[in-house]
């Protein structure tokens, strides 16, 4: 199994006309992704590469049976492209775009958790979610992935999740689904969302969780791992040696007041029972001695 | 919007830090109140605003940086001879590793009471946080730590914005003075409602003032703008050319890169915030240090590889450069060309070590192997091409 997309996942592409869209929408559906749709105001009826673009989300939805859409708008676009797709009744919503003003983001995220309880909303600014063999709904590079389990990975940044997926498949072990959550102030889905369902996931074993300075996300979500999830958990986080005050690329990535640094999320980790990679390289290592022999032949 | 990246697994934007004069100048619109003043740069202009504006006047020093008081960089000045002089001394103090270029001459208000007001987004809670403290003038985060029962908070949904209730919450929960309420009440809204149209990250007036004949008073304003926000925000544009920023900071920003500069020897190029942060923390580990973080961003090409290696090779302090791609929306045989390219352009001096992974990385790795170039070598993984590097900065220090 895998958790929030799998082979009968269906995809509206939200930009598919656009560059970037049509791109890693192709790529997508080369990997196996149920591509059924794109969505380009103006631009109904035509196709791109037999997939069938229409003006409207809804409409895309009614024709194609679509039940998730990727969102590759640009940001200043993003918030109507969310509020359309999350209204038109799909139940997964990747928004890969980043830039988007942390306004619109708040107000969006908020709009979608309260209306649409059900509705699952990745992102912004992130690279998406793959199950291998399954789906893959976004950015990452299908190729490094391994099918089959056992590890759930969650996490806050795009390369270094492929840094990490890629270590994990080095050593043989496959993961059940990877999610970019992307690395804003206030993402959609976050740590706890995606651990509670690996939790509940048969076949994921262990979790990978891998954070970043900023914000008490990763803290939050030690303490719910300490008491929610049994399943052995290895985490990273990255920014060890950021400056205070500075953001690191991603807005959500500022060390302010003295909070947010990474040895405190790692003592926070650890206190929790989690396994504390040392840098991104050792995350398979680690990984392997939490899963114990049987992960490692 | 930067000129590269656009999708996720780039980095994203810096904030807008702006300095007091610039925050109150947009409070102001909002109808906040605040003192008369003017921004000068030179002693002479000082001095002619401070005649304008009229005896006792204050003189601040316009710094992104907290503590400017106890630095001398705030001064009384009754005359004009008091304010040729304290700003002459201002003007060119360097304030933590801040130098003042900008002095904003203020009439002087009579105080009886400080307080404490701001509007951020609360990450946790998903909602607009505002706070209000009767303990104002002083550090907040102190406040927090010694006293934070002093501190009144409220959460405003951002889907349905301030309401008078919340403002009364904050009034009444930080016990202002009853001559200050309904003038407080007034100014948490005007903040709000500038929190929320102006994109801001951060609204906070530290201290805002109840002067002895009854009105509530904005001394000071920090304003930091959101940059995601800025192209439905013209006048970023110029509000942020005036911000002091390093200038290897300046010339990567105009060429769309994300840059932070740092203080060590081994440059590093990424994609990806995680990935360079990281990248940071090994070159760390294997006894080296960084002299920047550089995210290219999503999807970056050619050119912007090539010039991030011309800021990069740019700064005198770096001894070698680690360049750390792992494509998933970048493609590696770009990220190639676009370092044969900079070669092609640069004088690259020192030793660079590439390590590419990801989208297209067999055929940059070649690409690379075809056109050997003195100093530029690849390396397998992330940690062998950091232990290299960091090897590498130190032969070429004793050099």
């Amino acid at each position: 199994m895998a958790i929030i997309i799998d082979e009968n996942t269906r995809v509206v592409v939200q930009g598919l006309t656009g560059r970037e869209g049509r791109f890693h929408a192709l790529r997508n559906r080369e990997y196996g992704t149920k591509v059924v749709a794109g969505v380009t105001p103006g631009k109904g009826g035509a196709d791109v590469e037999g997939i069938p673009v229409f003006d409207t989300v809804v409409d895309a939805v009614e024709a194609t049976g679509a039940n998730a859409s990727i969102i590759f708008v640009p940001a200043r676009f993003a918030g109507d492209a969310v509020y359309e797709a999350a209204d038109s009744g799909v139940s997964v919503i990747v928004c890969i775009t980043e830039g988007v003003p942390a306004h619109d983001e708040a107000r969006f995220v908020n709009y979608v958790q309260r209306a649409y309880p059900d509705t699952v909303l990745i992102g912004p600014n992130c690279p998406g979610l793959i199950s291998p063999g399954k789906s893959n709904i976004g950015i990452m590079p299908g190729e490094i992935t391994l099918p089959g389990g056992p590890v759930g990975l969650v996490s806050r940044s795009g390369t270094l999740t492929y840094q990490a997926v890629h270590e994990l498949t080095q050593r043989g072990i496959g993961q059940t689904t990877c999610v970019g959550i992307g690395g804003d102030p206030v993402p959609g889905t976050g740590f706890i969302d995606c651990l509670s369902r690996f939790e509940a996931d048969p076949d994921t074993k262990a979790c990978v969780m891998i954070g970043e300075i900023g914000g008490s996300d990763e803290e939050t979500a030690a303490e719910y791992v300490r008491q929610h999830v049994k399943k052995p958990v290895v985490a990273f986080i990255a920014g060890q040696t950021a400056p205070p005050g500075r953001r690191m690329g991603h807005a959500g990535a500022i060390i302010s007041g003295g909070k947010g640094t990474a040895a405190e999320k790692i003592a926070a980790l650890e206190k929790a029972g989690i396994r504390v990679a040392k840098s991104p390289a050792d995350i398979g290592e680690t990984l392997a001695v939490a899963l114990g022999a049987s992960a490692t032949a | 919007m930067r000129g590269v990246g656009g999708y996720g697994e780039g980095g994203g934007e810096d904030q807008v830090d702006l300095f007091e004069y610039q925050g109150k100048q947009l409070l102001a619109r909002f109808g906040v109140p605040v003192s008369a003043g003017e921004a000068v740069e030179t002693v002479d202009d000082a001095v002619a605003a401070a005649e304008r504006l009229g005896f006792p006047v204050v003189v601040k020093a316009q710094v992104q940086v907290g503590g400017r008081g106890k630095a001398g960089g705030i001064k009384l000045a009754d005359s004009g001879d008091q304010t040729r002089q304290h700003a002459s001394n201002i003007l060119g103090m360097d304030i933590k590793g801040h130098v003042v270029r900008t002095v904003w001459i203020e009439k002087a208000s009579d105080i009886s009471e400080e307080y404490y007001a701001s509007f951020t987004l609360d990450r946790a809670a998903k909602k607009h946080l505002g706070m209000m403290s009767a303990k104002g003038g002083v550090d907040i985060e102190q406040v927090a730590e010694e006293d934070p029962a002093a501190i009144a908070r409220v959460h405003i949904d951002p889907l349905v914005g301030i309401e008078d209730y919340h403002a009364r919450q904050l009034v009444f929960g930080a016990r202002l003075n009853p001559a200050a309420r309904s003038g407080a009440i007034t100014i948490l809204k005007q903040l709000y409602k500038a929190f929320v149209e102006l994109d801001a990250d951060l609204v906070e007036i530290n201290p805002l003032i109840l002067t002895p004949d009854g009105r509530v008073h904005a001394l000071d304003a920090k304003v930091s703008l959101d940059d995601n926000a800025a192209f439905r925000h013209p006048e970023f544009e110029a509000l942020r050319s005036l911000s002091s920023l390093d200038p290897r900071e300046r010339a990567a920003r105009e060429r769309g890169l994300n840059y932070i500069g740092l203080d060590g020897e081994v440059g590093i190029i990424g994609n990806g915030a995680g990935l360079v942060m990281s990248t940071l923390d090994v070159v760390n580990q294997a006894g080296g240090k960084a002299a920047n973080f550089l995210d290219v961003g999503g999807g970056a090409g050619a050119k912007t590889i090539a010039n991030a290696l011309e800021v990069i090779t740019a700064d005198p302090k770096v001894r070698s450069v680690l360049i750390n791609i792992f494509g998933g929306i970048t493609r590696c045989d770009l990220v190639a060309q676009g370092i044969l390219d900079g070669f092609g352009t640069i004088d690259v001096k020192v030793p660079v070590v590439v390590r590419l992974d990801g989208t297209s990385a067999e055929e940059g790795r070649a690409i690379l192997a075809a056109s050997p170039r003195d100093g530029l070598m690849s390396a397998a993984t992330m940690l062998e091409a950091a232990a290299r590097a960091v090897e590498l900065a130190k032969s070429g220090q004793e050099a």
